[in-house]
């Protein structure tokens, strides 16, 4: 038997929203506002949730798939679906945080960053996650993180959020009971 | 060794007013004894008849033995053998070889190979232009002295009817008759299928029945004129037979045949692109199908002819309008064939004379059949057998067959050719 | 939906949804065509063959851009005719093609069936880039995602197929992709370049165009093929032109929404007089434009995943 566990439950999580809209608005102070630029599918509605969060100066929201930018297309088995990219607004020279939902092996946010190349060269990118679970294969780090966990290989973290799925929280998926 | 004694079998030939079960001796060549509990002698093979029928030796009107000039798809060996196979005694052979038999020269040539390595006996037919190019007649009575029993330029169509109407006369003045493969040159130029629905959706380019039906009408006309012997080969379409139906109405001196292929598929085995189901005439839709079986039941198709066209697989395993039209015949033509009498379109009287006294009969040669003194040329059938034809198998070097694999009814299990056993499944 | 299909050789094999999921995909691929960096990694290290037993400039072109901007390794290979008389066959350049291990082979090829026949001889994925008069998968797609972004639905339609309907590719796979959306579809040519039996493909025909020329909303023109009729089967090309060629005049008589489509590239006064070619309802350049974001759609939905 797989053993599934809760992490956090719909309040914890939209309180965790809260705490990150509020690091956010703490960054800006210093560095100015940023763009939101989430990734898809997960990604996209986080920044859609922490925008609304936010209150003060103008912030643009942005969507990107990475499934052309994957670096294991010619292995996976099933075809991904695509999904719209669409940044409104001029990337070159803007600032953007990025937005995903779990930060695992770092190979999904390489993705990312080239794609997001390939639409202009932006002044800078930080990255946001919800959770952080470690296990990463490249040297990529979150600037922003909601939950820091320590996970083993054979677990699996899961956010659920309603906008797609029946329920909304954290959950930790596998593992040996 | 060439000794046989046939117990218990069934010995069919109603032209000979034979249908009982008794024995049957070979020796020396023909058939030396016909009757009920004859003992074996100790230089006899004996074989078991058992629930087995025993057939005069089939005749085929026409076939493709390749050579001389294409022996890589088939030879004069290969092609008696795979006819052996098939209970055939009798082959005629077509005039498109390379160089063609327009002349008495390659007749014989034919003759002196078959004499030397054919299985069974081999009547050449002779071409009637010089080399098939529909130009000037070939030399019809110089081959006919040389064995030629017909004349034809299969594959091709005569299309000059002036040159046509000379041959026809000519070919009367020497008694030999005229075979023809009937397809209007311009109106099926290019075309690789049936014209019809299959075509259509395949995009390729058709050839319309009325491309045959328009040359039958000709040469029943220049048969009317010239008096001369028509046989038209392998019949595909609804209107050639009514042509031929109303032709025998009048009198005309005019037959008919058709291939099995014809009466068994349709054009929708070219689907998938098929080209094991292109062939010429090409296979028809169902309505002609079904025409050329009323025409084989009523007996306006007087014979069941191969068409065994044998093409290597660098022929075949190419684009479908590129591809060599025919496919293989003298195995299956036997099964496929009783299917009819199966069906009951036929009955087996009926199916044997189109295989054995109507091809003679178009040759104006005699018929022998099963009597005694005459040549022991046998076939002997399990016709309940059920089996799958396998042309992995075939005696033929070619493997042009779309009935590969198919579930069959009614086997040739042993052929005697003079008194000699040429072929045994065993 | 999964996409499983092996190889695109006729739209027959084709559902609506398979369709449906091609087009979406294909939006994905035109929002890549509006950046300044047109070029994704998608299909790095794979290798895609242009093999061309026919000139086409245009569908060649269209594939080459395609398979360059998903950043794959494309060739192009012509096999003239001449070549091919010299005796080598489909077969001997497909064995010779399978050393150089494709990932795809995008077909063009004079003989029906052909993109068939190397797909039972190849392990790569076929694409059918238009195989004598039997299809043009790709030109249909890229056909109706013109249509659906001119007119939403395709379905209730009444389209139009005007000319050489007889030695048509194109006529054939816009019929089949057309009638599965639900369009009306009726086909408009002389008599001796409609064959009979083109009623099977769930079409009207009309010989008359100016007679039915107000029913349609989308008129396709095909383009008249001198080099593959042989005998024409029809007098003149100014003839034709008198009957089948669109001009101002007859479109006066059109519905004011029509649109017209041609697959190029166009003999200018015959089938389509220029102004007619230029004109705002003119979908002509719209069609090229969609032709390479299709072209990427199914050559990323044929790339992917492990080839068996
Ligand atoms: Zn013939």
């Amino acid at each position: 038997m797989k053993k599934s566990r809760q992490i956090l439950n719909e309040q914890e999580l939209q309180a965790l929203l809260q705490k990150l809209a509020a690091e956010i608005s703490e960054t800006e102070k210093t560095q100015g506002p940023f763009h939101l630029v989430g990734i898809h599918r997960r990604g996209v509605i986080l920044a859609k949730r922490l925008l609304s969060l936010l209150e003060g100066p103008k912030r643009k929201l942005g969507s990107l798939d990475i499934n052309l930018y994957r670096d294991d297309f010619a292995q996976s088995s099933t075809m991904p679906v695509l999904r719209e990219t669409k940044i409104d607004f001029p990337v070159e020279k803007s600032r953007i945080l990025l937005i995903d939902d779990v930060l695992f092996t770092g190979r999904t946010i390489r993705s990312a960053l080239n794609a997001m190349m390939d639409l202009g060269r932006p002044q800078k990118v930080d990255l946001l996650v919800l959770v952080d679970r470690g296990g990463r294969e490249l040297p990529i780090q979150a600037d922003l993180v909601g939950l820091k966990l320590e996970v083993s290989d054979t677990e699996n973290v899961a956010v659920r959020l309603k906008e797609i799925d029946k329920e909304e929280g954290v959950w930790l998926l596998g593992g040996n009971t | 060794m060439n000794h046989y004694l046939i117990k218990n079998v069934r010995i069919f030939d109603p032209e000979n007013h034979l249908d009982q079960v008794g024995d049957l001796r070979i020796s020396d060549g023909v058939i030396a004894e016909i009757g009920q509990n004859l003992n074996a002698n100790s230089k006899e093979t004996q074989i078991d008849g058992q629930d087995k029928i025993l057939f005069p030796g089939f005749v085929d009107l026409h076939t493709h033995l390749r050579e001389p000039g294409f022996e890589y798809k088939e030879s004069i060996a290969t092609g008696t053998q795979a006819a052996a196979a098939g209970g055939f005694t009798t082959i005629c052979c077509m005039a498109n070889t390379e160089p063609v038999n327009d002349n008495a020269a390659i007749t014989r040539y034919i003759l002196e190979k078959a004499q030397a390595a054919a299985a069974i006996e081999v009547w050449p037919i002779g071409a009637i232009t010089q080399g098939l190019a529909g130009e000037k007649l070939a030399e019809i009575g110089e081959m006919k002295s040389a064995g030629c029993v017909g004349i034809s330029d299969d594959g091709m169509t005569v299309m000059n009817s002036e040159l046509m109407r000379m041959g026809m006369d000519y070919a009367k003045g020497f008694e030999i008759p005229v075979i023809t493969h009937s397809i209007d040159a311009n109106l099926s130029r290019n075309g690789s299928m049936h014209e019809g629905q299959v075509s259509c959706e395949l995009g390729l380019k058709g050839v319309p029945a009325e491309a045959e039906d328009i040359i039958v009408a000709r040469d029943i006309y220049l048969s009317q004129l010239t008096g001369c012997h028509l046989h038209v080969a392998h019949v595909s379409t609804a209107g050639s037979v009514e042509l031929i139906r109303q032709a025998k109405q009048k009198g005309l001196v005019v037959t008919g045949e058709a291939a099995p292929h014809h009466f068994t598929l349709t054009d929708e085995a070219c689907r998938e692109y098929a080209t094991h189901a292109k062939m010429c005439p090409p296979l028809r839709s169902e309505e002609h199908r079904q025409a050329v079986i009323a025409g084989l039941s009523d007996g306006t198709l007087d014979v069941i002819a191969t068409d065994h066209a044998p093409h290597a697989t660098i022929d075949k395993e190419i684009e479908f309008d590129k591809a060599a039209f025919g496919i293989t015949g003298l195995e299956t033509a036997f099964a496929l064939s009783y299917a009819l009498v199966l069906e009951k379109k036929l009955s087996l009287a009926d199916l044997l004379k189109k295989l054995t006294v109507n091809p003679l009969k178009v040759l104006a040669k005699k018929y022998m059949g099963i009597q005694k003194s005459a040549p022991a040329n046998l076939a002997l059938v399990d016709l309940n057998k059920q089996w799958k034809y396998q042309v992995s198998e075939s005696f033929s070097k070619s493997r042009n067959s779309p009935f590969d694999g198919w579930d069959l009814q009614g086997q040739v299990l042993m052929t005697w050719y003079q008194g000699k056993r040429v072929f045994d499944r065993e | 939906m999964a996409f499983d299909f092996p190889h695109i050789l006729s739209m027959s094999n084709l559902s609506r949804e398979a369709m449906e999921f091609i087009f979406e995909t294909t939006d994905r691929f035109r929002e890549i065509a509006g950046r300044p960096i047109k070029k994704v990694p998608a299909l790095r290290g794979k290798t895609v063959i242009n093999l061309f037993f026919e000139n086409s400039t245009r569908t060649r072109t269209s594939f080459e851009i395609a398979g360059k901007r998903l950043s794959a390794d494309v060739i192009n290979i012509s096999k003239s005719a001449s070549s091919a008389s010299k005796g080598e066959s489909l077969v001997d350049t497909a064995k010779n093609l399978e050393a150089m291990s494709p990932d795809i082979l995008v077909v063009r090829h004079g003989s029906a069936g052909a993109p068939l026949l190397l797909s039972k001889m190849l392990k790569a994925r076929i694409i059918n880039a238009g195989d004598g008069a039997h299809e043009h998968p790709t030109q249909a797609l890229l056909d109706l995602l013109t249509i659906r972004d001119h007119k939403k639905n395709i379905a209730g339609l009444h389209v139009a197929i005007v000319g050489d309907i007889a030695h048509s590719r194109v006529a054939r796979s816009n019929m089949i992709a057309l009638r599965t959306f639900g369009a009306k579809v009726t086909v408009v040519g002389p008599k001796s370049l409609i064959p009979q039996e083109i009623k099977s493909f769930g079409v009207g025909v009309s010989y008359d165009l100016a007679k039915c020329i107000d029913q349609f909303d989308v008129i396709m023109m095909l383009r008249i093929q001198n080099e593959r009729l042989g005998l024409t089967p029809f007098p003149s090309l100014r003839e034709y032109s008198n009957f089948y060629g669109l001009n101002l005049n007859l479109l006066k008589c059109a519905k004011p929404d029509v649109v017209i489509m041609h697959p190029g590239p166009v003999n200018r006064g015959v089938e389509v007089a220029p102004e007619v070619a230029d004109a705002p309802y003119s979908l002509i350049l719209d069609q090229v434009k969609n032709g390479v974001a299709v072209r990427m759609a199914l050559l990323y939905l044929l790339g992917g995943g492990e080839n068996l």
